[in-house]
């Protein structure tokens, strides 16, 4: 006999729960104000605004350093979030099973190239990530963010990454 | 008068990100500039080693790159980054400051291009990163193209 699914709220609750339990660990994120939203398995990150991420007062814009960070981060939870989605997903682990696991050892920046395209606003950005290659060894991001319209985009970069070894 | 050298002093201080992330500005010489700021552990990247988080590094050198533009003898006006590309070499040792040197080897009419390094501590010759920027630039006699 078929299974019952499981009730969506349980579902949503166990992803919700990784994937906050995955950004909560990192220092950094919380310093900057960056947070994710889930639908699926697809993420969107937000810099939330506040006046320490000026980079240029007279204009106002944000600093530059500051989006590059955002779209490091952004890409980093990507890999992250991809391996524990798989994880979670094709294991069939409970949220409770994946609250016991020890947090996943990050993807380490090999190099990572942004490329401004327009003034950062005094507002809250968003980006998404996508990984393009992923292999054993290394992982091909590419990152776009952007404010108030989607098509215009503030920064996009790309960046590879050491993968953290499957057996420790 | 202001010099260059002194409103490039002020990129540390009063620039809100830079005074954020506690950057302090240590050598400023045309074309050059060095900056440094402490270890911080709300900066730490990977919860597992303590080791800061990449982006930290990145406002570092993106900020000691716009201050070496700054200090070109031809800067005639702000200046923003176009793009800047970071290769990690190691990890910067936690509990070291982390320095980040910067040189604009070259200035167009319109465009400044830099390279700049950083290490940890007083372990200049382990790289733990560099970068090669290029930044938006208004040429003080060369006029506009």
């Amino acid at each position: 006999m078929r299974k019952k699914p499981e009730p969506m709220q349980v579902i949503k609750e166990r992803r919700d729960g990784a994937l906050l339990r995955l950004v909560e660990a990192i220092p950094y994120i919380n310093f900057m104000g960056i947070t994710f939203q889930r639908r699926g398995d697809e993420l969107t990150a937000t810099m939330n605004y506040t006046d320490m991420l000026i980079g240029n007062p007279a204009l106002p814009a944000i600093h530059g350093g500051a989006t590059a960070a955002f779209l490091e981060t952004a890409a980093i939870i990507e890999l992250a979030w991809a391996d524990i989605w798989a994880k979670m997903e094709m294991e069939r682990l409970s949220g409770a099973e994946i609250a016991a696991l020890p947090l996943p050892k990050l993807p380490k920046t090999i190099d990572f190239t942004t490329d401004y395209l327009s003034i950062g606003h005094p507002r809250d950005v968003y980006a998404r990530a996508r990984i393009n290659r992923s292999g054993r060894r290394y992982a091909s991001v590419h990152v776009e963010a952007w404010q108030d319209n989607r098509s215009k985009l503030v920064a996009q970069a790309t960046g590879h990454f050491l993968m953290p070894s499957k057996n420790g | 008068m202001t010099s260059p050298s002194d409103i490039a002093q002020q990129f540390a201080t009063f620039l809100p990100h830079c005074k954020a992330l506690n950057m302090r500005m240590d050598m400023l010489e045309p074309s050059q500039a060095i900056m440094s700021m402490p270890y911080d552990k709300r900066l730490i990247g990977d919860p597992e080693t303590g080791v800061i988080h990449g982006g930290a590094v990145s406002a570092l050198m993106d900020t000691c790159g716009g201050a070496s533009v700054f200090m070109h003898p031809e800067n005639a006006g702000a200046s923003v980054t176009l793009d800047l590309r970071i290769d990690y070499m190691r990890p910067a040792k936690p509990g070291e400051r982390i320095y980040a040197e910067s040189y604009c080897f070259h200035a167009t009419r319109t465009v400044a291009f830099v390279r700049v390094t950083a290490w940890a501590g007083d372990k200049k010759d382990e790289m733990v990163a560099t970068a090669t920027g290029a930044f938006s630039f208004k040429h003080k006699t060369k006029g506009r193209a």
